[in-house]
């Protein structure tokens, strides 16, 4: 039992892993329903999956860590992505990412102090016709300067 | 009642069309003017949005960039009656749409609709030329389907330009209970955004094209392996596929045809290497995404080891337009080998960045300059990377190639999914070079050695050049650790690295501090 999760979590989880048992590749929509409910795929529920999908813990472990998008642990609640690819850094990410970071007092994969945000690199968000982009969540900002990601989390964060 | 459109691409979104569309809502409910908001894709003028057009007798009126701030502004000047005096007056009208220089001038066959219409709309899709194309493939033999699309040229538009036909006969005569229709949706590559618009603004034309595949090679189940970066084209996507299934269009029977097409959207998970085809495949069957040993063929032996065809968006969306007006209708279009058109993508440090569907042929010149405008910044354009991360890195002696695939390699390089990323004077081409190798350091499947330590070792040795130690020597270890990893890599993520790290070194020695000379020994 991992006591970090809440009964309701618990609950979701079970639900997920019943509903993708039988899913043809169903491993990674069930890893994405899990960290769209709870935030990251705790590895403590590693076991449940791996006898519902008929895996072995090491698979599990080695699909979850093979991938960027999945986290095995909390992160803070919203999640700015700066993009770091080649059409945003031919429009001033590399200025960018380094002012935001220093604003936010974080480097990548870090959470802020409050617990609010979380900052993650990516490579492009298909937004390089507005390039440098971040997305807040779920959502894409084109022409970023630092002072626009403050205002935007300001407003989503903090709104 | 007039009818508005603003834009749901999140290209358009990301420059604050929601807050547009809200303004605009707002405004005429507190002037009391009837309006119908439409929510359609974007025209891809992306320097231009969030870009509003008013409907008129005349065509659509396009206003743009619209800010909340310039609403009331718009409503003053009567903006709803588009073709009045004081309406073409307003700071931001550009008048007709369609009259759009840098709209008129291209060629939309793939991209007809999209910008058009509501994406999510199939009466919109219907009105629009839609579903025509699996119409006339319903009352053909899976043969016949095929040899229109070998006959029209297609190639794989998803970055190695194999021949889609042929690709489809091999998996038509590969005999086998299930076979599977996958679209590759992980478009990773930086400077490209084509396959986002298709799905965000257009979806039933990938739904469409997917199910006239299945159609011909016997295929019943089709899943789009769709990049997790992309929120909204899920939705969409999701929203088009459950009309299509209750309108008759998935499904069994599709329009009584007695075929049966069942399609899903899977979430990839942020690993670039998963757009390759079989790296893609392995992470489908929800495995980690190892790069298979080729042969077999995912043709042959693919997904769950069944014959698969696994095609780009692009290429797939491009077959409604060929069932519908024929193979030569498509071939017309293009130069030499290279048929059909392209949705060339224009990113990075341009002023008017967009897409822009052109026949093959076009330079590379007439897209920086007469399309892009020249830089954002207004410093000359120094570096133009083209195909994605993995592509070449292009001196303006260069920028007259035209677009074509044989053109391309020609010049060791490639046009790959047809993005292009233009840099200023300021780019430092040995960054740039750095970045390829830590690019691929992260990326890396891992399967393979030269690929796996040489990306690593790549880091180091750039890392050195850039603190200014014995370059001459350092040039050559890039070269020889290059050549390792174009002829010993598995697939392309190792094997073409070398492409943007030697084009940068040949084509811009100063910035590794060498002469052209050293560059070239
Ligand atoms: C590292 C790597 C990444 C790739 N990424 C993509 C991609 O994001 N989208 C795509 O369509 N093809 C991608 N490809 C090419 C695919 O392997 C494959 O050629 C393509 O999906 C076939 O479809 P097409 O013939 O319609 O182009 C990639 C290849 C490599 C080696
Ligand atoms: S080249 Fe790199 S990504 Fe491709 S198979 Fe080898 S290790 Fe994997
Ligand atoms: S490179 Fe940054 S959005 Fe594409």
């Amino acid at each position: 039992m991992d006591n970090t999760l809440s009964h309701e979590q618990l609950v979701q989880i079970q639900a997920h892993i019943h509903a993708h048992q039988h899913v043809p590749g169903g491993l990674m929509p069930l890893l994405h329903a899990i960290q769209d409910d709870i935030g990251y795929v705790p590895e403590s529920i590693y076991p449940d999956i791996s006898k519902a999908l008929a895996l072995s813990v090491a698979e599990v472990h080695g699909v979850v860590t093979f991938y960027h998008h999945f986290r095995t642990h909390p992160v803070g609640k919203h999640i700015l992505q700066i993009c770091r690819a080649e059409s945003c850094q031919a429009m001033g990410s590399e200025k960018l990412e380094s002012e935001v970071k220093a604003r936010l007092g974080v480097d990548y994969h870090q959470t802020t102090a409050d617990g609010s945000l979380t900052v993650l690199p990516v490579y492009c968000l298909g937004n390089c016709a507005c390039s440098p982009a971040v997305m807040l969540d779920d959502e894409v900002y084109g022409r970023m300067t630092a002072e626009k990601v403050s205002e935007l989390i300001g407003e989503v964060c903090h709104g | 009642m007039v009818k508005v459109y603003v834009p749901v691409d999140s290209t358009a979104l990301s420059l604050g069309a929601e807050r547009t569309a809200q303004a605009i809502v707002a405004e005429a409910q507190k002037r009391a003017i009837p309006i119908e908001l439409v929510r359609n894709g974007s025209r891809g003028l992306f320097w231009l949005e969030p870009m509003v057009e008013v409907a008129t007798a005349q065509g659509r009126v396009a206003f743009a960039p619209v800010q909340p701030k310039d609403v009331p502004g718009l409503f003053d000047a009567d903006f709803l009656n588009a073709l009045s005096d004081s309406a073409k007056a307003h700071p931001l009208y550009l008048g007709l749409t369609e009259e759009l220089a840098w709209l008129k001038k291209q060629q939309r066959l793939t991209f007809a609709r999209v910008g058009v219409i509501d994406p999510v709309s199939l009466d919109d899709y219907l009105a629009h030329d839609g579903y025509k194309g699996l119409k006339n493939a319903l009352a053909m033999t899976g043969a016949d389907i095929v040899k229109t699309v070998t006959d029209s040229g297609l190639r794989g538009r998803g970055g190695a330009a194999f021949p889609t036909g042929i690709k489809w006969n091999t998996v038509l005569n590969a005999p086998a209970e299930q076979k599977y229709v996958v679209c590759n949706a992980d478009e990773g590559d930086s400077g490209t955004y084509s396959d986002r618009m298709v799905m965000e603004d257009d979806p039933f034309v990938l739904i469409e094209g997917m199910t006239i595949a299945g159609i011909a090679v016997g295929a019943t189940q089709g899943y789009i392996y769709l990049r997790s970066e992309y929120p909204h084209a899920l939705k969409t996507l999701n929203e088009a596929i459950r009309k299509a299934n209750l309108a008759g269009y998935l499904g069994e029977d599709i329009l009584g045809s007695g075929k049966t097409f069942h399609l899903e959207v899977r979430r990839a998970a942020g690993a670039y290497v998963c757009g390759e085809e079989t790296s893609l495949l392995e992470s489908l069957e929800g495995k980690r995404g190892l790069v298979r040993f080729k042969p077999p063929l995912p043709a042959i032996e693919g997904l769950f080891g069944k014959p698969t065809i696994v095609n780009n968006v692009i290429s797939l969306a491009t077959v409604p337009i060929i069932l519908d007006k024929g193979a030569q209708f498509y071939a017309d279009y293009g130069m030499g080998r290279s048929r059909g058109t392209l949705p060339i993508q224009l990113a990075g440090n341009l002023k008017q960045t967009g897409l822009v569907e052109l026949a093959f042929g076009a330079t590379l010149r007439a897209l920086l300059y007469d399309y892009g405008g020249g830089s954002a910044t207004g410093r000359p354009i120094r570096a133009v990377q083209v195909g994605g991360p993995l592509g070449a890195y292009l001196p303006e002696s260069q920028f007259d190639t035209p677009l074509d695939y044989e053109a391309f390699t020609k010049i060791w390089a490639v046009l790959g999914h047809g993005g292009i990323v233009a840099f200023d004077d300021t780019v430092d081409m040995a960054k740039m070079a750095r970045y390829a190798f830590e690019f691929c350091a992260v990326e890396s499947c891992g399967k393979c050695t030269p690929c796996r330590i040489g990306s690593t070792r790549g880091v180091e040795v750039m890392d050195k050049i850039v603190a200014g130690k014995n370059h001459t020597k350092n040039v050559q270890v890039l070269r020889d650790l290059s050549d390792t990893m174009l002829n010993g890599s598995l697939c392309a993520l190792g094997g073409m690295t070398p492409y943007p790290v030697l084009s940068a070194i040949n084509h811009f020695p100063e910035d590794f501090g060498v002469s052209s000379k050293e560059a070239a020994a």
